[in-house]
């Protein structure tokens, strides 16, 4: 039966209430005026105007990350594509559900240079899970349908949809709701073989040494995916660690929990990946972050891969049991597997395994000594954990090594409160996000651990924050360094610091004054703690600029190039160790 | 090192997507992008009803590659199946050349008898030239051409292999 006569426009938003959609987060622009006259005549979708594109989609990212909903974007044609399109490739490396509308030409105009006009399926096809050019109004409606399907289903990723403008003037009865899209072909396997699941208990109840390591695969499989996975790993007892992405995933205060694992994780989870006899990888994907040498990654283990995406199958590790499935799927049917079987671990050996895992513990690598006036960047990340932590709070970050000192002294005890560019790494992502995060999360504490190069790559969303009195706290990390490039420099390049100084800062006080909001700065330890304290208790959004000391690297560190076992522990390690020629090629 | 680069294989993969805009850069795309090896690709429309298009792309690579691209394949959207002719029993593949030689007297006698061996067809001729078309294994159209090559070898169009599973099994 046809609908209601209505412009394509109208059938964008009518499909996005649909499809449950709330906000949208986009930059209006000549392309995509039809949706905003229809966006202005209704009032079930709330749209935030971002300043920049790329912060719309990173918004929307947040957004989608600590809902677990679709994040919606909608941008105009030419530059509004080409701007997202970091945006984009920064959901597909991490997996994050997104649909992004772009205005395009009308359709008489494509391929004339018209103003305005890029390749945008082209531009975009290697950074989406998939895209779309509507060239008749009656695909519209599925389209708008399929991409929702596509994004969130299997492993989750961005889709484009580019709108011609005459396509969103067009009149068209056509409209159907969701129900009757059915998607002709992609239909992801998210149960696993039975006979899998079996030789995965097997394995499991044989292993002398196992450890879980678990990615965002089980965060993107929902709530449940983190659940089964800490009631799993509790009924059996042992280690297990995350990696960057899947970062409460496991309750992080649990004894179980040996923390992240790969180039700046802890020594006690890069050293039980190398000598265990048995991994079980939920939900990760083998990244050159995680594994160090190949040749070297955990040569002795068998190694059970549960994921999802059947590409990620020994694509960097050749494993020995791949199990394609939803990661919450298949850790219920192990979990029932394991039960009706009655197994269980060799206790003995198991405890043998804690207590060498204990002895790694010990050497506690995530120390520091914080002394004097001074604040140390650790010292400074941590207070704010501390003071944080009981509350409601949500973490994104920028890059670099505020990055990795929040995910070594944050302890996330659930899935969905962590935001970061892991696959990408785009500087730039945290300020954005944590935008979406506040939006989703209006009554929360949403802090973007940032370091003072990052947050100038979308400082303009500061604009953004002010006009929707979004409460969130930007934690600014300041070293006056691109730190992690200074690492780098300091470790691989003779100490030659090539253009990695941070000159002509702002200040950052005044600029937050300057968009109506609070601004802070913290240069003695002493004053820290009240500080940070005064920041949270603030109702309003703050920046909050803390001076920390300039040559802190981020340890431990495993080189690029170098093994698990190789780890750089602190200063002091690196003389003895020199860099070999095939890691300095390694990014 | 690793064993990297000594055991390449070359492999037959059929690829059945759906038929439309885009799809060829999506599969063209991946290959590039990803650093694996085009061999060869052939692409048309197989099914005007349920709009199906069948892509034949032969590419080398290690084991381990080769598996790389499958699973890669078969992740895009409009992808509904793909089948590893070389692996999964036996197959019949064929390409088809059209060759060009021109020339007079003994050399284009020669031609001719050289095509008649081979069962290549004249589809196009004048006095100073023949056009064959010739239909076949990919290494038996080399075998040709290369001996067309003293004889005045002018052009040559090969349309990439196209291949399809033995016995009665559909893809």
């Amino acid at each position: 039966m046809a609908s209601e006569q209505m412009n394509g426009a109208e059938m964008v938003i009518k499909s996005l209430v649909d499809q449950g959609v709330e906000v949208i987060f986009g930059y209006p622009g000549g392309a995509v005026l039809p949706i905003y006259d229809a966006l202005f005549q209704q009032n079930n979708i709330e749209h935030i105007l971002v300043r920049q594109e790329g912060g719309a989609v990173h918004a929307a990212e947040g957004y989608a990350r600590s809902t677990g909903k679709i994040g919606v974007v909608l941008v105009t044609s030419g530059p509004g594509a080409t701007n997202a399109v970091t945006g984009l490739t920064d959901a597909l490396m991490d997996s994050i559900p997104i649909v992004c509308l772009t205005g395009q030409v009308p359709t008489h105009l494509i391929g004339n240079d018209a103003f305005q006009e890029a390749d945008t399926t082209g531009i975009t096809r290697p950074c989406t899970k998939h895209n779309y050019l509507v060239k008749d109004i009656g695909d519209l409606p599925r389209i708008m349908h399929e991409a929702f399907y596509v994004a969130q289903t299997g492993r989750p990723g961005p889709v484009v949809i580019d709108l011609p403008k005459d396509i969103l003037q067009g009149k068209s009865d056509c409209y159907i709701p969701p129900e009757e899209v059915k998607h002709r072909s992609y239909r992801p396997q998210v149960d696993a073989e039975p006979s899998k699941i079996e030789q995965a208990v097997k394995l499991i109840a044989a292993a002398k040494r196992p450890i879980f390591y678990a990615g965002g695969g089980v965060i993107n499989a929902g709530d449940r995916g983190s659940e089964l996975l800490t009631r799993f790993v509790r009924k059996l007892g042992a280690p297990c660690t995350n990696t960057l992405m899947g970062l409460g995933s496991y309750p992080a205060s649990d004894p179980q929990f040996v923390g992240m694992l790969g180039m700046h994780g802890t020594y006690e989870a890069n050293l039980a990946m190398y000598n265990c006899d048995l991994m079980i990888n939920i939900g990760a994907r083998f990244d050159d972050r995680v594994t160090g040498r190949l040749d070297e990654f955990s040569p002795n283990s068998t190694k059970i891969h549960v994921d999802i995406d059947p590409s990620s199958i020994n694509k960097n590790v050749m494993v020995d049991l791949p199990i394609i499935g939803d990661a919450a799927r298949v850790l219920e049917a192990m979990m029932t597997a394991w039960d009706e079987g009655g197994y269980q671990l060799d206790q003995k050996a198991l405890k043998a395994w804690w207590s060498q895992i204990e002895e790694w513990r010990a050497k506690d690598c995530l120390a520091y000594t914080q002394k004097g006036k001074l604040i140390k960047p650790q010292y400074a990340i941590q207070r704010l954990y501390e003071l944080t932590k009981d509350r409601d709070t949500y973490i994104t970050t920028e890059v670099g090594q505020h990055q990795m000192w929040a995910a070594q002294y944050f302890k996330f005890e659930e899935p969905k409160r962590w935001m970061t560019s892991g696959g990408l790494g785009t500087m730039g992502y945290g300020l954005p996000a944590a935008m979406g995060v506040q939006r989703a999360h209006r009554d929360s504490l949403v802090i973007d651990v940032a370091g003072e190069a990052s947050i100038l790559m979308n400082i303009q969303e500061l604009s953004c924050i002010a006009q929707y009195n979004l409460p969130v706290k930007v934690f600014i990390v300041n070293n006056q360094w691109m730190g992690m490039v200074r690492q780098w420099q300091e470790l691989l390049h003779g100490a030659r610091y090539s253009e990695s100084y941070s000159s002509s800062l702002p200040d950052f006080v005044k600029l937050a004054e300057s968009f109506g909001m609070v601004g802070m700065r913290c240069e003695d330890a002493a004053d820290l703690d009240g500080m940070i304290q005064e920041m949270i208790d603030t109702p309003r959004p703050v920046v909050f600029d803390c001076a920390v000391t300039q040559d802190e690297n981020v340890f431990p560190m495993i080189p690029s190039g170098a093994a698990h076992y190789e780890m750089l522990l602190g200063p002091e390690d690196k003389a003895q160790k020199p860099i070999s020629e095939e890691g300095m090629v390694l990014v | 090192m690793s064993p990297k680069e000594t055991n390449i294989e070359k492999r037959t993969i059929a690829v059945l997507v759906d038929n439309e805009p885009g799809v060829l850069a999506r599969v063209i795309g991946l290959f590039s992008g990803r650093g694996y090896n085009i061999e060869s690709l052939t692409v048309s429309e197989v099914d005007q009803l349920k709009n199906f298009s069948r892509i034949t792309v032969v590419t080398s690579g290690t084991p381990q590659i080769l598996e790389q691209i499958k699973a890669q394949l078969e992740r895009l959207v409009p992808v509904h199946r793909i089948s590893d002719l070389t692996n999964e029993g036996p197959a019949v593949d064929r390409e088809l050349a059209l060759v060009k030689v021109a020339g007079a007297g003994e050399k284009r006698v020669e031609s001719l008898r050289i095509a008649d061996i081979f069962r290549a067809r004249v589809v196009d001729s004048s006095h100073d030239h023949f056009v064959f078309e010739m239909t076949g294994k990919s290494d038996k159209l080399d075998v040709f051409i290369d001996l067309m090559q003293p004889l005045g070898l002018v052009d040559v169009s090969r349309t990439g292999v196209v291949a399809i599973s033995r016995g009665p099994k559909g893809l």
